[in-house]
């Protein structure tokens, strides 16, 4: 939902700045992921406890998940995926606090992350394949290639954009649908709306890794 | 002042047509998979993970129209044009 009131908007306002709440509430996003991080990396032990216990299972779920969509060769980039996937859903399970702004509402956080997908694959390609890459682009058959050629590029072009609107309309529709009932009915009916927002956010965060990941995987193959 | 009001009527109809032909399509995605669980409980998880992915595509389809009329709505970029042919 967006809040009438957001903490680091004000703070802003306090401190005569102009950022966005984009780009502040990444920063807190980063600053929640590296702080969780460095508090989990100071004591690894073989018997997890605590924090460890609650985050090896799933950074163990993602490995798994990109074994079996990307293959062996998949594993080196775990990374960027689990990043990406960690990243996606704090930004989006942040928005259920009240006076935070997910990042993730908002176009710029979207288009830099499906870009940073997209320019991943191509290069991922071209690592892998050198100049065999581009046989990607000209379809099953040499004579079909001026037909395919564009057509390709459009997909390819299109990757991005569906990657960046599709989370950024679930997002941000989501808070509009919000606002509004909340406006009509501010006692307990957003409720059930608000325990969609969380499975919302869960989906959202599969569905852009999923996408990631194939995309990642279809320039590791061989072209047919 | 028509054309704004056209432009509301053109967002409003443009969602009622996404919402239409996703409602449709997930309809017959949770239709499958209700099959399939029947059929098959012991595959639920799987036929869940997959079907959740796919309802998600779809429902990608309505979230386009959002954002086209979205855009109408609140960034729309003849507005100033019709401000200017207004004001003359």
């Amino acid at each position: 939902m967006i809040h009438p009131f957001i903490f680091f908007e004000w703070l802003e306002h306090q401190l005569h700045l102009h950022i966005g709440n984009h780009i502040t509430y990444t920063w807190l996003v980063m600053a929640l992921l590296i702080l969780v991080a460095l508090l989990v990396k100071r004591n690894i032990k073989t018997v997890p406890t605590g924090l460890q216990n609650f985050l090896e299972p799933i950074i163990d779920g993602i490995e798994n998940m990109i074994e079996e969509t990307m293959g062996p060769k998949g594993k080196a980039y775990f990374p960027l995926i689990a990043t990406i996937a960690f990243f996606i859903l704090v930004s989006n399970l942040i928005a259920l606090i009240p006076g935070f702004f997910p990042p993730t509402a908002n176009l710029n956080t979207n288009a830099a992350m499906a870009l940073t997908v997209f320019a991943m694959t191509h290069i991922v390609g071209v690592k892998e394949h050198g100049i065999g890459y581009f046989k990607h682009f000209c379809g099953p058959i040499g004579w079909l290639a001026p037909l395919m050629v564009p057509i390709e590029i459009v997909g390819h072009l299109a990757r991005p954009l569906s990657l960046t609107l599709r989370l950024f309309g679930n997002m941000y529709g989501h808070e509009i649908v919000l606002m509004i009932f909340f406006t009509l009915v501010p006692f307990l009916v957003p409720l059930p709306l608000m325990v969609m927002g969380v499975l919302v956010a869960f989906i959202q965060t599969f569905v852009f890794m999923l996408l990631a990941m194939i995309y990642i995987a279809g320039s590791l193959e061989e072209a047919h | 002042m028509e054309y704004f009001a056209w432009c509301v009527m053109a967002a409003a109809v443009g969602m009622g047509l996404g919402s239409f032909g996703t409602g449709i399509g997930q309809g017959i995605a949770i239709s499958k998979a209700v099959e399939g669980v029947a059929r098959n409980p012991g595959a639920s998880g799987k036929i869940m993970t997959v079907m959740l992915v796919g309802l998600a595509m779809i429902e990608s389809l309505a979230i386009y129209c959002l954002v086209v009329a979205m855009i109408i709505l609140f960034a729309n970029p003849f507005t100033d044009t019709v401000v200017q042919m207004l004001s003359k």
